[in-house]
């Protein structure tokens, strides 16, 4: 099978600090592979070096064979790569109806295009309904973004990274701060959207990850102590150790 | 599947929204045809052309400040370059006899104010916030200062002349009465509206607006949030260039006020008191600024004082501009509960009023004694005759001030009241206040 990203030796310091550590990796395309770890060991920052958001101080990023490292994030998503923030990171004054057909647009074709009524499209309607009903919003579609609840703006983070079509996702976290109720939605909906696609997820929780993922990378003070599936995770004696500890295990 | 999620769509115009839409259009069309009968005086005609070259000016100004999140010091470079292209140009088309009539003129402006924005826009629009402000700001002082040197061109402090009358004639006009300026001018500024509005509802439009909210994310939506900035800033610049354009055709000259400082702040200034927030907002905004302009210059000699405190106000107390307040009120309409705020406006009304007075007292009388400290004390200012060296009205106006602030404090209080109770009043009947 391919790889659909690809880390080669990835090295990220700030300032002094080393935050990532030669970290190598392989996703498979079509697999979901969840990265778990520690707080603090460096998570968000290997998304951001993924997404182009910060530049990796050494080392390479691939994306389906092709270099990506060094390229600015657009580009990166134009490539069909999209990225959600652990953080709500959403256009907070437009409605939710707006937010999803912002990220709807490029990947339609439209790019900066002025000549066009867009409310004239209909394909960019089609998409965008169908992302809101996926997402859940459909009676809250003209509220802005700022004034959801906090589980709806976490619905909103994911509907946006998934609406442009990308067959790379990347999720920080999406579920952190869910009920349990919420969780398990958010969860068929995350099952759900990346059907046949390639999916990179960050999850503190331990049902989720191993209730989603073919493959989890354990991620331990910016270096990767091991990569498997659930069971060889499971087993792992490191990983016990650094990370879930004997009862989750 | 296609069926339903079409369903989670915002639905189409009924066909009595498009009315309304199309009527609003027709009404304004209507409306710009019927003023010159209605106020045919000379004097109106200037005032209502000068009303339509700052509506142009300032929607040009809110595609930067209320669509894409831009704050400009220094957008009359491309009213004012626009301006003095149009007034070479005039020279130029009525020295050679070339076929070009007046109406088309403006046309010149916009692609100038488009080609500066051009070549000036790319490094500025990198970044928003406070970089491009004050890169915005040297480019106005670059400008402007090199307005002064290359006579030539600017012809230094008295400007450049032409005269508009000698350009080719279709249908007869000569565009020498001030009404055939009126109809360009209405033209012009009506063509400039709706493209202006019709920009907003492109995909571009929208990408200003999500570069505005959060330039971040919008990288990883497939845009980059600079190319967007610069779009947005060539707009601009080609609308800023017509109203430049429109104002060198009716005065016929254009100086080196046009590229200045205070051009560049009186845009933003119309901008932001009519409301950044609402696309007819910069359109209030003029007309409000404009009329003001005009008719406090006649009424006091520090008239531009009184602009900055207006301008401090609607900061403070309003800062989605003439239009915001009026928008925040139609929820209220709508649910039927304005009268519970009315009754509270109209009692604040007094002892405000009372404030204000008093507060223009004192002003006019601090100006006698610093400005005119040698000349009669016998003043007039808004039409009112009083001495500002009587004693009685430095005591009367104390009053006014303190007491009518006392007495309004309480009753802003009461309006905050008032707006609790119909805003809690429209929610229960569940329209969003
Ligand atoms: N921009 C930055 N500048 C300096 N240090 C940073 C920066 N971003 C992250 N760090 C540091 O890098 C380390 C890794 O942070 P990161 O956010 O990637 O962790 P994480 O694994 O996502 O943690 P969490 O589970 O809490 O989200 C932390 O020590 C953090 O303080
Ligand atoms: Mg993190």
């Amino acid at each position: 099978m391919s790889t659909a990203i690809e880390l080669r030796g990835i090295e990220k310091n700030f300032a002094m600090t080393s935050v990532i550590r030669n970290v190598n990796l392989a996703v498979a395309q079509g697999e979901r592979h969840a990265l778990i770890g520690p707080n603090g060991a460096g998570k968000s920052t290997l998304f951001n070096l993924i997404s182009g958001y910060m530049l990796p101080t050494s080392g390479s990023i691939l994306l389906r064979d092709e270099v990506v490292s060094g390229l600015p994030p657009y580009q990166i998503n134009r490539r069909g790569l999209s990225r959600s923030f652990q953080v709500t990171n959403v256009f907070a004054n437009m409605s939710v109806w707006e937010n999803l057909r912002c990220a709807v647009l490029w990947a339609a074709g439209h790019r900066y295009s002025f000549w066009k009524n867009i409310d004239n499209l209909p394909e960019i309607r089609e998409r965008t309904a169908r992302i809101l009903e996926d997402i859940n919003l459909t009676g809250r579609r003209d509220v802005p973004a700022g004034l959801l609840t906090y589980a709806e703006q976490r619905a909103l983070e994911i509907g946006i990274t998934v609406a442009g079509g990308a067959d790379v996702i990347l999720l920080d976290e999406p579920t952190a701060g869910m009920s349990h109720a919420e969780t398990e939605r958010a969860v068929a909906l995350i099952r759900r959207l990346t059907e046949g696609r390639t999916l990179l997820i960050v999850e503190h929780d331990m049902s989720v990850v191993f209730g989603l993922a073919d493959r989890i990378s354990v991620l331990v003070y910016g270096q990767i102590i091991a990569s498997g599936t659930p069971e060889e995770i499971r087993g792992n004696q490191k990983v016990k150790e650094a990370y879930l500890g004997e009862e989750a295990a | 599947m296609s069926e339903m999620a079409s369903s989670a769509a915002p639905p189409f115009p009924t066909a009595t929204e498009k009315l309304k839409f199309y009527g609003l259009w027709a009404a304004a069309v209507i409306a710009l045809l019927l003023l010159p009968r209605i106020f045919p005086s000379g004097g109106s005609l200037t005032t209502f052309s000068l009303i339509g070259i700052s509506i142009v000016f300032s929607l040009s100004y809110n595609i930067l400040l209320g669509q894409t999140g831009m704050l400009s010091f220094g957008h009359a470079v491309y009213y004012g370059l626009g301006g003095f292209l149009v007034i070479h140009a005039i020279n130029i088309i009525g020295a050679n006899k070339l076929p070009i009539p007046l109406p088309v003129v403006p046309l010149i402006g916009g692609l100038t104010g488009l080609l500066f924005a051009v070549l000036l826009g790319w490094v500025s629009t990198q970044r928003s916030g406070t970089a491009f402000a004050m890169i915005s700001l040297g480019v106005a002082e670059l400008i402007a200062s090199s307005a002064l040197i290359l006579r030539s061109f600017f012809g230094g402090e008295a400007g450049i002349s032409a005269n508009r009358t000698k350009v080719f004639r279709i249908f007869d006009w000569s565009f020498g009465p001030q009404i055939q300026i009126y109809y360009l001018v209405a033209a012009w500024t009506l063509i400039a509206v709706i493209a202006m509005y019709a920009l907003t509802r492109t995909p571009l439009g929208r990408m200003c607006n999500a570069v505005r909210d959060n330039p971040e994310r919008v990288q990883f939506v497939g845009y980059d949030p600079h190319v967007v900035r610069y779009l947005a800033f060539c707009f601009s610049g080609f609308f800023a260039g017509i109203a430049g354009a429109l104002a060198a055709i009716n005065f016929e000259i254009a100086n080196s006020a046009y590229l200045g400082a205070v051009q560049s702040g009186t845009v933003l200034f119309a901008t932001y008191i009519g409301g950044v927030g609402f696309f007819i907002g910069p359109i209030v905004g003029a007309i409000f600024v404009t009329i003001l302009s005009l008719g406090l210059s006649d009424l006091t000699q520090v008239w531009q004082l009184y602009f900055g405190l207006i301008f401090i106000a609607v900061v403070v107390f309003a800062p989605g501009g003439i239009t915001g307040l009026l928008m925040m009120h139609r929820p209220l309409l709508r649910a039927g509960t304005l009268a519970r705020v009315l009754p509270s406006y109209l009692i604040a009304l007094v002892p405000t009023s009372a404030m204000i007075i008093g507060l223009i007292v004192a002003i006019e009388t601090i100006v006698h004694f610093t400005v005119h400290a040698g000349d009669d004390s016998h003043i007039k200012a808004f039409g009112v005759p009083f001495d500002a060296a009587n004693r009685y009205v430095w005591a009367m106006a104390a009053i006014l001030l303190v007491g009518g602030f006392l007495v309004a404090r309480k009753t802003w209080a009461r309006v905050a009241h008032a707006w609790d109770d119909a805003t809690s009043g429209a929610r229960a009947k569940g329209i969003a206040a």
